[in-house]
């Protein structure tokens, strides 16, 4: 996934010509987009549209639908918190309380760095040894507040060798 | 002689570091020039003890765990490699471990044991022997002995599996599907996760089997996109069950074709409904539809389609190879066969514990589970995901049985359990119920779209002392509203956990908790 703001339509339109032949092809060609250019930008939505002979509307009612789909870019890295009851039963609202204040954001917003973007996320299937939290692709179990602090400080540390 | 070694690779083990630790144990081996193989298995089950090292020995496979990465030089030093059990880790015959050693493993009996995605591990432990038998028979034999199994829905409808694929059978239409219902979202659940990240090749077999008893030519898994380790194990079996020829357009030689794909879900709950999961899998938004036409009759794409959780498909390769009677003998009344259980939340021993239908709930919680993870007194459980019951400790005796948990007015649901201790504020359990509906509601129907909205806000004023008695009413007719007026489970279901709250802990509803 990029995230650096670089990305052309043609890629896009190469990404819904490689896709749009599959039955139900929409969300395929949602989640291409997204993975590759790391959200949905507005102004590829009349091009899916086109290529796809929906309507404007039709498109964005999906987009919109799906709590994955994004159209607004993200931070470097995205850490989503799991909300769900095995969690909760394990103290992961306290974890929630601690995440926001420590990153001084709330749900769906990223930090100033723009290092990272912090999300809800409603089970992960690692309900035996919550609380859980991922980021990015890789998924964390038993995260205390301590062990959250240093995945937050990994995420900082990466973004800093990156730049 | 090589010594084998397994990390397991599903994603509990990954979260607690086990890829770190397969690592630095390829490392250490190499610098202590030992000849070691590492096996990336999948995982037992026994997720208390992960990361669960195993490795072979003449006796039988030794375990350690839980690790950390501080333990990997200790237990070469202790030579765990040639089977010394002497690092304190050490559990000793992993397969002797009561909590494993007293489950009757039917479809999680290779989970652990081989690498998920080698096809020759799945067909020396017994894989694919029921595609070879359904080979030989013909759609309606097939159907009749998943009928004899007694199988039903295991997503949690537990509708009856043989009627559900004797009507896609006896329906009209050139093009059928089989669809998968991988969209796992119940919290407290993760034997659908476990199914694909440890034995994938089995969901597969059950697929196909399915494909060859209606004549469907094409399946799908719509796998939730929370699961990316599922995703690229389910992706990788899939490529590989092409390359031998278990999926394509001559299945072992047979001239019958079963293609097979993963889609991916996008984050919603409500997909999980098999007819939102419909319209998402055709590109649209999750929207339920109305029922009837059953999707056994108009599915996807207007197609006769079966719809079957990850469980229901994974039994079906059992069935078709020890036969619908070797099911049918394990369970109790009308609930055959076995329920894989997840013992999940504030547990001692929370992992995947598979019995025949028939053991009480409390003995799971237990013998199986140890208590409560903090060690407080257990306080309230919620079986069957976030639309299910809270029990008190009086309903704790309850057999694990359809028919009984609907007696208590819970449901079994998935089979997802979660443990909660006395810290828990069932006041505010009862609000996340309205709040999660609120957010993953479909929007489709009004009791269910604006009706989790007002149960918020009704729950808010009970706890907050306003008009509290008036508050009260209102909110059991709204419960009442969603039980009798939404159009599927979503709504309908919501009011269970928060009706429990009502009548069992009434007094946690009425008073919001001082911080």
């Amino acid at each position: 996934m990029t995230t650096s703001g670089q990305w052309r339509m043609e890629g896009v339109r190469d990404i819904i010509h490689g896709l749009k032949h599959k039955p139900g092809a929409l969300l395929p060609i949602l989640h291409a987009i997204q993975d590759h250019i790391g959200y949905i930008p507005e102004s590829t939505i009349p091009v899916i549209a086109e290529e796809m002979l929906l309507t404007r509307a039709e498109v964005h009612g999906v987009i919109s639908f799906y709590h994955h789909f994004r159209t607004h870019p993200t931070g470097r890295h995205i850490v989503e918190i799991c909300r769900a009851e095995a969690c909760q039963s394990v103290g992961s609202r306290a974890l929630e309380k601690h995440a926001k204040t420590t990153l001084g954001i709330d749900f769906a917003e990223t930090t100033a760095c723009g290092s990272v973007t912090l999300e809800p996320v409603y089970c992960l299937g690692n309900c035996a040894t919550g609380p859980s939290v991922r980021i990015d692709a890789n998924i964390y179990g038993k995260v205390s507040t301590t062990r959250f602090d240093e995945l937050i400080a990994d995420c900082r540390d990466a973004m800093r060798e990156v730049s | 002689m090589t010594t084998r070694v397994f990390v397991p690779r599903d994603t509990t083990a990954l979260s607690l570091g086990a890829n770190k630790i397969a690592t630095l144990i390829q490392a250490e081996a190499a610098s202590r020039g030992l000849d070691i193989e590492v096996v990336r298995n999948g995982s037992r089950g026994l997720f208390w003890l992960e990361p669960l090292v195993e490795v072979q020995t003449p006796e039988g496979r030794i375990g350690f765990g839980p690790l950390s990465t501080d333990d990997i030089a200790a237990l070469f030093d202790e030579r765990f490699q040639e089977g010394q059990q002497s690092h304190p880790a050490s559990v000793g015959l992993v397969e002797e471990i009561p909590y494993l050693k007293n489950q009757q493993r039917l479809t999680f009996v290779r989970a652990g044991i081989t690498d998920p995605v080698s096809l020759e591990d799945y067909t020396s432990h017994d894989g694919y022997k029921g595609l070879k038998n359904a080979l030989q028979l013909s759609g309606q034999q097939i159907v009749d002995e998943v009928k004899t199994s007694g199988l039903r829905g295991r997503g949690g409808a537990a509708f009856p599996t043989g009627i559900k694929w004797q009507t896609v059978l006896d329906a009209p239409g050139e093009q059928k599907y089989i669809v998968c219902n991988a969209d796992e979202g119940d919290s407290g659940s993760f034997a659908d996760r476990l199914v694909m990240e440890c034995d994938p090749f089995m969901l597969i077999e059950g697929m196909t089997i399915a494909g060859l008893a209606i004549n469907a030519s094409q399946g799908y898994i719509y796998l939730r996109s929370e699961y990316p380790v599922a995703h690229e194990i389910l992706k990788q079996a899939i490529a590989t069950a092409y390359e031998h020829g278990y999926l394509g357009k001559n299945i072992l030689g047979s001239k019958r074709q079963f293609d097979l794909e993963v889609r991916l879900g996008a984050g919603a709950y409500i997909c999980g409904e098999e007819t939102s999961l419909l319209d998402s899998l055709e590109g649209k938004r999750g929207l339920v539809r109305a029922k009837p036409p059953l999707p056994a009759i108009v599915g996807l794409f207007g197609n006769p389609t079966i719809v079957n959780n990850v469980l229901s498909l994974a039994a079906i390769p059992y069935i078709l190879d020890k036969g619908g009677q070797a099911y049918a003998d394990y369970g109790i009344g009308r609930s055959r066969g076995t329920l894989p259980v997840q013992l999940a939340g504030n547990v001692k021993r929370g992992g995947l514990v598979e019995l025949a239908f028939g053991m009480p709930l409390s003995q799971l919680m237990n013998e199986f589970g140890g208590g409560t993870r903090s060690g407080r007194p257990l306080k309230a459980v919620q079986v069957g995901g976030p639309l299910g019951a809270y029990l008190p400790e009086q309903q704790w005796d309850t057999l694990i049985d359809y028919e009984g948990f609907s007696a208590e007015k819970a449901v079994l649901g998935h089979g997802g359990v979660v443990m909660f201790d006395d810290t828990v504020d069932m006041g505010e359990q009862a609000r996340f119920a309205m709040e999660f509906c609120e957010f993953e509601s479909c929007g489709k129907c009004t009791p269910c779209r604006i009706g989790a909205t007002r149960g918020v806000e009704v729950i808010d004023r009970i706890r907050t002392g306003e008009n509290q008695e008036m508050n009260w009413q209102l909110l059991e007719d709204l419960c009442d509203t969603m039980v009798d007026g939404s159009l599927c489970a979503m709504g309908g279901m919501t009011p269970f956990p928060v009706q429990s709250v009502m009548t069992f802990f009434p007094d946690e509803l009425r008073s919001a908790r001082q911080e």
